[in-house]
This record gives C-alpha cells, sequence and structure tokens, in this order.
C-alpha cells in the first residue's frame, strides 16, 4: 500500500496541471448534480408542506353518542397512513371559526345555538398522503354511524397529487439525464488522464510490472480525482445555495446524506473509469 | 529455453502470421530472425514474450508455457525476457536514469537500491556519463542503449531485440551490436528481428532463423549439423 500511495503521489506531482484538469472536470460535472439535487429537494421541501394540509374531516351527528365516538376514532385510527384523528368538539369548532374569521366574531354574540358540528380531522403520515388512502379513510368514514358527512379537498387533492407525481417523474428523468452526463465527463476526464500515462503502462507491462502494481496507483489516483472534484463540487453547490439565498429567496441546504452521495459518487466513478481505462491500456501489452 | 511448438498465430483481420512453426533456441544462444516484412519476426517474438497467444500449438519460456501462464502470471514470464524496439520506447519525460529507474521500481527493486542499481546499468551499456541526460537529448543509439539497460533491470535470461538498429547510423548500430554481443557473452540469449543481411553476414557465429509468410524456412543450425 506504501507503494501504491508513493506511487500514486508522484504521479500527481508529475502532472499537476492534469490531475487539476481531471478534477475540475469531475467537479463540475457533479456541481451540475449539486444544483440539480438543491433544486428537488427545495420542491420537495414546498410539496411536503403543502401536502402537510392534506386532511379528511368527518362531521358528527348532533345526536352522536360517546360509545360511537370511541368506535369512530379507534377505526379510524387503525387505518393505513393515519397520523392522528383529533376529535373537535362543538365549542372548539366554533372558538376556531372565530378566531379564523372575524365577521363570524361580530354575530357569535347573537347566536342562540352554535351552528358548528363537532367532527374528527383525521390527519396523514407523509407516506398516506396518496388518492388511494384518502379515498379509504372517506368510505370508512362515510360508514361509520357517528359520522353525518365527510368532508376533503378532493379536487385540489388531485391536483396536489398529480403534481406530485409529475414532479417525481420529471426529477427522476433530469436527474439521469444529468447523472449520465457527469458519469460521461468524469469518465471522459479520467481516461483523459490515464490516456497521457499510457506509455507508463505500456513500459510496466513490458518490464514485467505485476498487474496489482500497475492497477493500484491508477485505481487511487481516480478515488483522488473523484474525491477532490466531489468536495469542489460541493463546495460550488453550497456558494451558489449561500447566494441565492442571502440576494434572491430562502433556499434549504441539501441533506448530508445527499452531500456524502455526491462525494462518493465522484470516488466510485473515478475508480470504476481508471479502472476501464487501465484495462483497456493492459490488453495492448 | 525457448521453445515453439508447431504455433500457428491467426489474427481476424489479416490472417495467419505464423503457421506451424516449431524452433528451440537454448540457453546463451545467439539467434538472427530473419524473413521480408510480414514474415512473422514481429509475432515470433511477441509469443515469446508472451503479449500475444498462439491459435494454436504451445510457446515454452523458462518453464512456462502459454498454456498454463494465465494473464495474471505473465509478469513472471516477462521478468526472464527482457524486450528492446527500433523506436526504443523509453518514457520522454524523464532523463535516461529515471527510465531505468522506472523498470527496476516497478518490478520490486528496494528503494534504496534503485538509483545504484539503475547507474550500474547505465555504466553497463556505455551511458553512465549520459544519465542524467533527457530521452530528447541523446542521440539513436543512446537511446538504444538506454532501452537495453532497462531490458535487463530485472536480469532477464533472454533479451529480445525487435529491428533494434533500424532507426541507427553505421556506428551506432556497430555499438549497439557489439553490446548485445558481450550481453551474450554473459550467458544471456539473445534473438534479435532483422531483415538487414548485411548485417547478419557480420556475425557469422550467430544462429539464423529465417521466416516467410509465416513458416520457418530456414535454420542455420540444422545446416550446420549437415554440415
Amino acid at each position: 500500500m506504501a507503494t501504491t500511495i508513493r506511487e500514486t503521489v508522484a504521479s500527481l506531482r508529475r502532472s499537476p496541471l492534469l490531475a487539476g484538469l481531471s478534477s475540475l472536470m469531475v467537479g463540475l460535472a457533479l456541481f451540475v448534480l449539486g444544483l440539480f439535487s438543491l433544486a428537488a429537494y427545495n420542491l420537495r421541501l414546498a410539496l411536503e408542506t403543502v401536502e402537510e394540509r392534506v386532511e379528511v374531516v368527518a362531521y358528527l351527528r348532533e345526536d352522536l353518542r360517546q360509545v360511537d365516538l370511541d368506535a369512530a376514532v379507534e377505526t379510524l385510527e387503525t387505518l393505513p397512513g393515519v397520523e392522528e384523528v383529533r376529535y373537535l368538539s362543538k365549542p372548539e369548532a366554533l372558538e376556531r371559526a372565530i378566531r379564523d374569521l372575524p365577521e363570524i366574531a361580530e354575530v357569535s354574540t347573537d347566536l342562540e345555538v352554535n351552528p358548528f358540528p363537532a367532527s374528527l380531522e383525521v390527519r396523514f403520515l407523509p407516506e398516506g398522503r396518496t388518492t388511494e388512502t384518502v379515498e379509504a379513510v372517506v368510505a370508512s368514514a362515510e360508514s361509520l354511524p357517528a359520522v353525518e358527512d365527510v368532508r376533503y379537498g378532493q379536487e385540489w387533492m388531485e391536483r396536489l397529487f398529480f403534481l406530485r407525481r409529475i414532479g417525481g417523474i420529471t426529477s427522476l428523468i433530469l436527474g439521469a439525464a444529468f447523472a449520465t452526463v457527469a458519469t460521461l465527463i468524469i469518465g471522459t476526464a479520467i481516461r483523459i488522464a490515464v490516456f497521457a500515462r499510457r506509455e507508463e503502462i505500456y513500459v510496466m507491462r513490458l518490464v514485467g510490472a505485476r498487474d496489482s502494481l500497475i492497477w493500484r496507483p491508477f485505481l487511487l489516483e481516480g478515488a483522488v480525482t473523484g474525491l477532490v472534484g466531489g468536495l469542489l463540487a460541493t463546495l460550488l453547490t453550497w456558494a451558489t445555495h449561500q447566494s441565492v439565498f442571502h440576494f434572491l429567496f430562502e433556499l434549504s441546504w441539501i441533506p448530508t446524506s445527499w452531500v456524502l452521495s455526491g462525494i462518493g459518487i465522484g470516488v466510485v466513478f473515478g475508480i470504476l473509469a481508471s479502472n476501464l481505462a487501465v484495462r483497456r491500456y493492459l490488453k495492448e501489452v | 529455453m525457448i521453445k515453439l511448438l508447431k504455433v500457428t498465430k491467426e489474427f481476424p483481420r489479416t490472417g495467419a502470421a505464423l503457421k506451424g512453426v516449431s524452433l528451440h533456441v537454448p540457453k546463451g544462444a545467439f539467434v538472427f530472425l530473419t524473413g521480408h516484412s510480414g514474415s512473422g519476426k514481429t509475432t515470433t517474438l511477441r509469443l515469446i514474450h508472451m503479449s500475444d497467444r498462439p491459435t494454436d500449438g504451445e510457446v515454452r519460456v523458462s518453464g512456462f508455457s502459454s498454456l498454463r501462464t494465465s494473464r495474471r502470471e505473465v509478469w513472471k514470464v516477462r521478468r526472464r525476457v527482457g524486450f528492446v524496439f527500433q523506436d526504443f520506447r523509453l518514457l520522454p519525460g524523464r532523463n535516461a536514469l529515471e527510465n531505468v529507474a522506472f523498470a527496476l521500481e516497478v518490478t520490486g527493486c528496494k528503494k534504496p537500491e534503485i538509483r545504484p542499481r539503475a547507474q550500474r546499468l547505465l555504466s553497463q551499456v556505455g551511458l553512465a556519463v549520459k544519465s542524467g541526460s533527457h530521452v530528447h537529448e541523446l542521440s539513436g543509439g543512446e537511446q538504444q542503449r538506454v532501452a537495453i539497460a532497462r531490458a535487463l533491470a530485472s536480469e532477464p535470461l533472454v533479451l529480445l531485440a525487435d529491428e533494434p538498429t533500424g532507426n541507427l547510423d553505421d556506428r551506432a548500430t556497430r555499438g549497439v551490436m557489439d553490446l548485445f554481443w558481450e550481453i551474450n557473452a554473459m550467458g544471456m540469449a539473445v534473438v534479435m528481428a532483422t531483415h538487414d543481411l548485411d548485417l547478419i553476414r557480420t556475425y557469422p557465429e550467430a544462429r539464423v532463423l529465417e521466416l516467410d509468410q509465416g513458416r520457418l524456412v530456414y535454420d542455420s543450425s540444422e545446416d550446420a549439423g549437415r554440415g
């Protein structure tokens, strides 16, 4: 391993410009992926914020018995995808209406009877925010004896879920396209670096160097190039994030796991590209 | 030490380069391999070096058979077989000493021994004073001497040379040939491919093998045996 590291360092020192350019190319390729990740992540966060508002409201009968209420809560809580079922009594419903709508406050003192029904508000887990789960909850709620009526923003929710599907598919296609371009650029950058040293590979094979001795420095060099490129891409993406955050609008920074994945992709692609390029030249002798 | 047993080598595009060639090169022999361009000289040397494998037949080099030596083990053969070329194939960004040292380093020579051994090898080929010269500062003959020093780095049993004097003038050719004979006198076999018949005639003590269209058509040792 010491020989491998020594040879790798020596090689990087012998051609610093080439090594630097390779890392720069890898960095720029991953930077494009980084920018895409930043946009995709923030779009996802925005959609999640809206999705949190997905809920089903089951309005309860006036002549509600406690036993029916308990049964309804229990039934709805056990349905898949349900996060919580909250009971809102008639006074609480009036209180909320007064708080949310000032015009109700003005007339509330004249009211002899509270017109707002008690209800059960069903909120969903992130994975339960789908048309199928919501409709299953609605169907179940409608069948309960305690429930008078069920409301949910069907049209609004369908549009939201459609938007989410479109967003997901677009992200997938664009992400795959950017990842492919990045892979090609990284592969080319590393291949150029290996190509510049093909004569060394040739001489090594010619004089009887072990394959492992030939491979290892190139693989390590590929990994270093990928690592430096990944760190550079992280720096550029962070700088872009900071600029947008301070001068344009609020933007969340991508999760650490995504950053580490990006750097990992650089390292893995660096090793793979080196492997492929060296393999090609090894076949020549 | 080197045996080719009914060796045939076919290439997908150009067809058969060697057709059923059998030959034996014993330890310490000096052999000229001659023939027209495309007769199979280079292919024969590449098969001995195990840079290529025969399509049919077997190549044996110092106990290694082409039938049983995997690509992973081929380095063991190459440390017993030095190889020099008409175009030298030196690393252009390095000086003479570094070129030889590189071969020593990648063949497992211990770090403190690399420099002194490289210097000794350059002295052996008469280039001690040019050890610091870069490749482009050396003449063709000097570059070929560096290539020979590099080929000797792993202390091989045989030295293969593919038209090693093809790019050299008469004086440099004589110098390189003298060097080959000196190396041969130390017990190392030399197999040299050349189409230069005048050069071959200069050294009547060497064995001559002639290839024509992939077939071995002449072996001077058989002539001598009959004579």
